[in-house]
């Protein structure tokens, strides 16, 4: 079968990268382009460790071929960080032990960064629901909600 | 109470050394390797729970463009005997069995081959190519199916506890042990409670499938990176399957995406190993989310009764359990300890515990924090709970009056030292969620939780860099903070900022044997390793303190992380930091690096107390819970968020087990819902704020009296849940999972509808 050549942009820089047809934008992500920060736990969009944002929009990329990635805008957990300066929610998942085995944690950064972008005073519920696709197996996700509160006041704060 | 010391580093909850890698997608997990030339391994596993296999031939497969390698249970060897060295115990056939079956798959799932082919997708095409023959035999799902007469047979060669003289038998092993006259005493109380209780197969739910690279060299040693949480035991268990020395294999952890238990095993690594042989290139192995359900991990379903008695006034004067845990396909549940668990909480004069070890056509099971104990005592404290009503008592005086002590003969063997049940049950009576009275429609549940936590072989080293910070290396993959942990130890000891140390999880060949990250086990054993090679630095410090001041060592003191003369040792010198002496190093005998090595004994029981309140939906099942209280004896706390966040976490994993996680077998004995959206693990919204209240009552074995706390927490909320969930309805439901539709039918049954 014959790879698809495929521009787009990740974390601000334009990638072009040659898949095949039926690899998903996590694995083109993972095994293409050697960004191993978003994780796999289930490939069938049900545990969001894999989250990334397209254009904005908050994805599982197990769910979205490579192929449909031409043109558009992918952010990553490895564009959270602005250079070398932690974004506000890495450093509030920290500070607030809100990862344990930390293979979760990129995804929820990822989609407490979407939540925080269009919400950015969201109470415990929404905080809640809109992270109910991210699946953490140690935390019993007390820690990772109070971070996320802490970012957002912390931001609002800023604001 | 451990506020009584004055620590400095113990205690506090800094930022862990680790953090920053894992909050940016830097870190390396098990699936994160990718080697030039790499191939990629996939496994073909068996569609038929139980059947005989009567040929694999994999030569087709081997045909296809860009296949490498296919492998089948005849390219390993045979007849490996000895039993295994490592936590889970069992043998080295059973388990090289598990890892690719000979003549017979066993469970569906069960692996039967495996290719290595150029790109994932091309070996799982790879995979339809191998032909396998196999006589489909009915399978064996339960253990009530597995204990009846004329039951099909699993294992025709397995006799109940090695008996040949008696016939063959799904029963592995049965344990019994009794204290007192049992039947007197139940003779003597003045009521008896009875109840006959089920839990569901449930796994352990890491979000990392399992994952390994393996390369092997021509001179026939290899290497080996994996998720493990024990890369010693990956060494010794994978040498095992393949029949070659330890010292022929390297292995080199990754991070790790959660384990519970499941990841003290080894399902791919000797087919990479051997994939990477006869193909000659690197070989990656992944497993999907449903070969994880299909094939490692669960724990133990069970079926069990129990039966306690009790004078008027609430003493218990005798109690008694029956308990059965399906094995899988292989022996191996965790009865021992379960049987062992049961009791704990209490003073019991007069017991008595039989427990069987019961093959059915399912994965082998694998430890799940707290092996066999939550199973247990979920029966027994829902029979103290319907005790406590039938005695119309608070079900935490009814605990408080006959919970064990320090000096109490626990029910499996020793002498309880200080422990912390009476701590947690009276933190638990004072606690605002308790003493607040529930709302309308609530029901409120309590109940206590055990583990005994292990010690074990460890090996630390601390090395002094020339600046005077300090790396610690020690060989158990952090699964949680516990490179913070031994930082904080480390720091503690060496009277230095925690700032200034950082910690190494060394690979098999760069630091000494550690048994697996697990039992509770890392910050007690490994941790009192951290403290001794900490002191080892300082014993060496104190003599290049004194050499360079021309006195003796013990001449010399170590005082917040300075050597300092003794009073009245007649020297007109300034203190020597860690920094002065680490910078003079070279001019004083060369480099300071402290060492361990320990077995380590009196590892500290943790008692625990949860309590919940609950909503039950009528028109649906649907439990809600409102809110949760988890009280545990830490001993003390090392990192205190990261105690909170086992004891938090633990209380989510539990409700789950409880509300809603269950394996769905269909007849055939084909897992149903072998994904994360059947099975249902407790997400974000279905979980309020997890309260926590941490106890620290000393381990006196640990040098800052370390007992362990990852076990524990997940031990009583299947019980607080059930007893919750009795409390709004009004009636118990014996089976769990809690689920809506198991509740629902329950109440429709109950009401006649």
């Amino acid at each position: 079968m014959a790879k698809v050549h495929v521009t787009t942009s990740v974390n601000g820089e334009e990638r072009e990268v040659l898949c095949e047809p039926h690899q998903s934008l996590l694995d083109v992500l993972r095994d293409e382009l050697g960004m191993t920060g978003t994780k796999e736990g289930c490939a069938t969009g049900d545990c969001g460790a894999c989250s990334v944002l397209i254009d904005g929009r908050l994805v599982c990329s197990c769910l979205m071929l490579g192929v449909e990635a031409e043109g558009v805008d992918i952010t990553t957990i490895e564009g959270i960080a602005n250079g070398s300066e932690l974004h506000v929610l890495q450093r509030k998942f920290l500070e607030h032990a809100a990862l344990q085995c930390g293979i979760c944690t990129p995804g929820f950064i990822v989609a407490a960064k979407a939540l925080l972008d269009t919400n950015p005073d969201p109470d415990e519920t929404t905080i809640r629901y809109w992270l109910a696709g991210n699946l953490c197996r140690c935390t019993g996700y007390d820690k990772i909600v109070r971070a996320v509160q802490d970012a957002a006041q912390e931001l609002a704060y800023e604001a | 109470m451990a506020e009584a010391h004055d620590y400095k580093a113990i205690g506090t909850s800094p930022v862990r050394p680790d953090g920053v890698d894992k909050v940016t997608g830097r870190a390396n997990f098990g699936a994160d390797l990718n080697l030039p030339n790499m191939l990629h391994g996939k496994v073909l596993r068996s569609p038929h729970a139980h059947a005989r296999i009567r040929s694999v031939d994999v030569s087709r497969a081997l045909e296809m463009d860009g296949v490498y390698a296919a492998i089948s249970g005849a390219d390993f060897p045979s007849g490996a005997e000895g039993d295994i060295q490592g936590e889970g115990g069992g043998t080295v056939s059973d388990l090289a069995q598990n890892i690719v079956a000979r003549d017979k798959a066993l469970y569906h799932g069960h692996p039967v081959a495996a290719v290595a082919a150029k790109t994932p997708y091309i070996a799982e095409r790879a995979l339809d190519l191998i032909e396998v023959d196999y006589e489909v035999l009915p399978p064996v799902l339960d253990v009530d199916e597995a204990m009846a007469d004329g039951a099909t047979l699993i294992n025709e060669n397995l006799h109940t506890n090695g008996d040949t003289s008696q016939p063959a038998s799904n029963v592995a092993g049965i344990t019994k042990f009794e204290r007192g006259d049992v039947d007197e005493a139940f003779a003597e109380a003045d009521l008896i409670v009875e109840g006959e209780y089920r839990t569901p197969t449930a796994h352990q739910g890491y979000i990392e499938p399992h994952a390994c690279t393996a390369t092997y060299s021509e001179e026939g040693k290899a290497t080996i990176w994996c998720c493990t949480q024990g890369h010693f035991d990956v060494r010794s268990l994978t040498a095992s399957v393949l029949g070659v020395s330890v010292g022929d294999l390297k292995v080199i952890p990754s991070e790790i995406g959660g384990g519970f238990g499941g990841k003290t095993v080894i399902y791919l690594e000797p087919l990479a190993v051997k994939l990477s042989e006869v193909s000659g290139r690197p070989v990656k192995m992944v497993m999907s989310r449903e070969e994880v359900f299909r094939a490692t991990g669960p724990t133990s379903a069970t079926h069990s009764r129990v039966k306690v008695g009790a004078k008027k006034d609430g003493t218990i004067t005798a109690a008694s359990a029956w308990i059965a845990y399906e094995a899988g396909a292989f022996p191996g549940a965790p009865v021992g300890p379960g049987c062992m668990a049961i009791f704990a909480p209490y003073d019991l004069p007069n017991f008595r515990v039989e427990g069987f070890d019961v093959l059915v056509n399912k994965p082998k099971v694998a430890a799940y924090r707290a092996p066999g104990a939550p199973q247990a005592m979920y029966a027994m404290e829902s029979a103290v709970d319907d005790l406590a009503r039938e005695l119309d008592m608070d079900p935490i005086d009814l605990r408080l009056m006959n919970a064990a002590d320090e000096g109490t003969q626990a029910p499996y063997g020793p002498t309880f030292p200080p422990i912390g049940i009476r701590d947690c049950l009276q933190a638990a009576k004072a606690h605002p969620n308790y003493t607040t009275p529930k709302g309308e429609g609530v029901g409120r549940g309590i109940a206590a939780g055990f583990w005994f936590n292990i010690g074990m072989q460890s090996s630390a080293e601390v090395r002094l860099s020339e600046d005077g910070t300090v790396t610690v290396v020690e060989g158990n993959p952090d699964i949680g903070g516990t490179r913070a942990s031994m930082c904080l130890m480390a720091a503690e000891t060496l009277g230095v900022p925690y700032e200034t140390v950082r910690a190494h999880v060394g690979d098999t060949e760069s630091t000494g044997f550690c048994n697996v990250t697990g039992g509770s086990r890392t910050t007690f054993a490994t941790g009192m390793a951290v403290v001794q090679a900490c002191e080892d630095i300082i014993a060496q410090c104190k003599q290049r303190a004194a050499a360079t001041w021309d006195i003796d060592a013990d001449q010399v003191d170590w005082t917040d992380g300075e050597a300092v003369p003794q009073p009245g040792v007649n020297v007109d010198v300034q203190p020597l930091s860690l920094a002065d002496i680490a910078g003079n190093a070279g001019r004083t005998g060369g480099p300071i690096l402290g060492r361990a090595s320990l077995n380590a004994q009196g590892a500290g029981a943790s008692f625990s107390v949860n309590m919940a309140d609950v909503t039950v939906d009528r028109e649906t099942g649907k439990v809600d819970v409102v809110n949760f209280t988890a009280i545990q004896d830490a001993g003390t706390a090392i990192h205190r968020a990261y105690v909170e966040g086992q004891m938090q976490g633990g209380a989510v994993q539990g409700l789950g087990w409880a509300l809603n996680e269950e394996y769905v077998y269909d007849a055939n004995g084909e897992m149903e819902n072998a994904g994360f959206l059947d099975y249902r693990v407790p997400v974000t919204s279905d979980m309020p704020m997890i309260d926590t209240h941490i106890v620290e009552v000393p381990n006196p074995s640990h040098p800052y009296g370390v007992r362990g706390v990852g076990e524990t927490p997940i031990v009583a909320p299947l019980s607080v849940a059930a007893n919750a969930v009795r409390d709004a309805l009004g009636f118990r439901i014996p089976d769990l999972p809690l689920s809506p539709p198991n509740v629902l039918a329950a109440i429709d049954d109950r009401e006649g509808a």
